[in-house]
């Protein structure tokens, strides 16, 4: 105790003593502090550290979003079909709206809305709601110009479709975030879609980039796609078909229009229709793509490929003459009939009258599985492929379950359910040689390999059966076009209610020109005509004749006839048919 | 002697800091700039779309046509009104 001693000699007051352990304690406290603050900052530091990483990067780090466009829809001559524009979509929270009067008033003109409308906006929504959906981008910044707190806006994309109604169908949409919803938009929506990237980035104070850190994931831009549509052809064939529809108070009508070499789909029209640009309250009706979703009995656009099939089975030749028996035939306890009695009829005169006895006659000397593989060879029964969501195949039953009188009206296209596409592809094997060609709505690179289904000669002798009928004499003289020799085959079809034929009809029309060298293939279909004519050659006929005459000028195909080759029947003398 | 060569490594040491820095810096305005260039590249772009559309809104051939029929009372001739010509002067 010297010290204690040491300071009683001082003077001081004598300081307690201490015990004996205290300081030691002390020390070991504090230590133990020390250490405790040491390991949590281990801790924090080491293991821990997540939640003070994020806290600390994001004072200056961001990661940011780096938009991707969607691909344009271009027609096969790179018009634009399809694009996307940024816009802007402003929304609020309403319960962190402050806006004076004035700023309310301001928004309300910019918005071309009143300023009450947007109050009850805000009034009915719950926690979050859209003031302005999708307006052009300088509108949205003269909004956020305003500075009203609780409006914020935010990046979108928005389609146009400058075409508007003439191509919807084939085009179909987008819909929330540009993704596609139908038609080739969401045939399509891999190659066209993109995917936005993002991207770390240091920013200063006052919120610009100032580096890039890293790539977290490449933006990566959707691609164009350029369509076999050639948007001339696609504006002729909807102004005829809407023209058409109207005039003869169709329920529903389709075209498609086909380039005979390479079996590329130029144009497919579709009426009624609708805008894609506003299609707030359309009918899913409007927007099917009739021409690929629906099927329909061809009634006697079909027959051709009866007597092909004759043809090639060398059971006729064109000049076998069959007995019509006078407009009436029984087969079992079923009776088919014919528009107008005829008495013989050489092959020729059977396609060119239309005639259903004439076609039935010849069927029945075929075997059903032969006619069947004819049919599914041309591609009736399976989907087109042409890679549109919902396209149908339409109907044709297993040739084992054929009846007879199934394989008499299957001749002259009842009993058999059909799309316009596949209709059109099939008659390219007159218009080829015997080739079928793939039907494609995609720009292709040339022409396309065919497929042969039937030799030459028999194409060119059916070929020219198909050029009879347009004639007078046939049923379709007015599908004749100035300057083309043109060849086709009508159609007047009983559409089926339930089980039983009502007295609504179809009435299509299929052909080609020019015949010399074919380069279109046009069919026509016409649901329910009702303005007093309904059938095909009165109907659909001059369809055909007005949209493949305008087109083949367009084109600029060498005439084949001289212009005077139009020659009419006088009026009432047209031979008709039905079926 | 080994005073003088620490301070040159001094002075050499603070220079290098001091460009460092500058360099630093530059790297971040070149990069600002850069941000703003493709900013406007992409604005150039939508631009473009927008632009695109335009052209093909003007361009429809249903509005070439009304203008063509309307405007400039154009229409199509009638089959005795076209004569054809062919190569090689043959009709």
């Amino acid at each position: 105790m010297r010290t204690a001693a040491g300071a009683l000699r001082r003077g001081d007051a004598p300081a307690p003593a201490l015990p004996r352990l205290r300081a030691p304690l002390v020390f070991a406290l504090l230590l133990a502090l020390f250490a405790g603050l040491a390991g949590r900052s281990l801790y924090l530091q080491w293991i821990d550290n997540e939640f003070l990483q994020e806290q600390g990067s994001s004072r200056y780090s961001r990661q940011i979003e780096v938009p991707a466009h969607r691909g344009m829809i271009t027609d096969r001559a790179g018009e634009t079909l399809a694009i996307s524009t940024p816009v802007k979509s402003i929304w609020a929270f309403p319960s962190k709206v402050e806006a004076t009067p004035e700023q309310m008033k301001a928004l309300a003109g910019i918005l071309d809305t009143t300023p009450q409308a947007i109050t009850r906006k805000l009034e009915d929504a719950g926690d979050f709601v859209f003031i302005a959906k999708q307006v052009p981008p300088e509108v949205a910044d003269r909004v956020a110009a305003l500075r009203i707190k609780g409006i914020h806006d935010q990046n979108e994309y928005r389609r146009f479709y400058p075409g508007g109604e003439t191509m919807s169908h084939i085009l179909g949409f987008t819909g929330d975030h540009d993704v596609g919803q139908e038609g080739m938009e969401l045939a399509q929506q891999e190659w066209l879609g993109g995917h936005a990237g993002s991207r770390r980035v240091i920013i200063n104070r006052r919120g610009d980039v100032v580096e890039d850190v890293e790539s977290i994931r490449a933006p990566q831009a959707g691609r164009d796609l350029a369509l076999s549509i050639d948007s001339r052809l696609q504006y002729l064939a909807f102004r005829e078909l809407k023209a058409a529809a109207e005039a003869n108070r169709a329920k529903a009508g389709s075209l498609v229009m086909m380039d005979a070499k390479t079996g590329e789909i130029l144009a497919l029209a579709n009426w009624p229709t609708y805008n894609p640009n506003a299609r707030n309250r359309v009918s899913r009706e409007r927007m099917r793509n009739r021409a690929l979703t629906d099927t329909f009995e061809p009634g006697s656009t079909l027959k051709p490929f009866t007597i092909a099939t004759a043809l090639e089975a060398g059971k006729v030749r064109p000049d076998t003459v069959f007995d019509t028996m006078g407009g009436r035939m029984t087969i079992g306890p079923n009776t088919i009939h014919d528009a107008h009695a005829y008495g013989a009829l050489t092959v020729q005169q059977i396609i060119q009258k239309s005639s259903n006895i004439g076609a039935a006659r010849i069927a029945l000397q075929l075997p059903a599985q032969r006619m069947w593989e004819m049919l599914s060879e041309c591609g009736f029964g399976a989907v087109p492929k042409t890679g549109f969501p919902g396209e149908v195949g339409g109907r044709l039953r297993p040739a084992k379950s054929w009846k007879p009188i199934e394989q008499a009206t299957i001749a002259y296209g009842h009993g058999i359910s059909v799309n316009l596409v596949q209709l059109a592809r099939a008659y390219s094997i007159f218009a080829n040689d015997g080739d079928l060609k793939p039907a494609s709505l995609l720009k292709g690179t040339g022409a396309a390999d065919g497929r042969p289904v039937i030799k030459a000669e028999t194409a060119r002798a059916v070929r020219h059966m198909l050029e009879l009928a347009v004639q007078p004499g046939g049923t379709a003289p007015k599908a004749q076009i100035a300057g083309y020799r043109v060849a086709g085959k009508t159609g007047t079809a009983h559409k089926l209610e339930g089980r039983a034929y009502a007295h609504k009809y179809v009435s299509s029309f299929v052909g080609f020109a020019p015949v010399s060298n074919p380069r279109l293939i046009v069919a026509v279909m016409l649901d329910e005509p009702s303005g007093g004519q309904h059938f095909g050659g009165e109907v659909a006929a001059p369809v055909f004749s007005s949209v493949t005459g305008a087109a083949l000028r367009m084109l600029g195909v060498p005439p084949d006839a001289p212009l005077g080759n139009v020659i009419l029947p006088p009026e009432g003398s047209q031979v008709q048919e039905e079926s | 002697m080994m005073t003088r060569l620490n301070l040159l490594l001094l002075a050499m040491l603070v220079v290098c800091a001091l460009s460092l820095v500058t360099s630093r810096h530059q790297a971040r305005q070149r990069f600002i700039e850069l941000e703003r260039e493709q900013a406007r590249a992409h604005g150039y772009e939508v631009e473009f779309g927008q632009l695109k559309l335009e052209q093909s809104t003007w361009g429809l051939p249903a509005r070439i046509e009304k203008i063509a029929r309307e405007q400039l009372r154009m229409q199509l001739p009638g089959a005795a009104r076209v004569e054809l010509v062919r190569d090689g002067g043959k009709p």
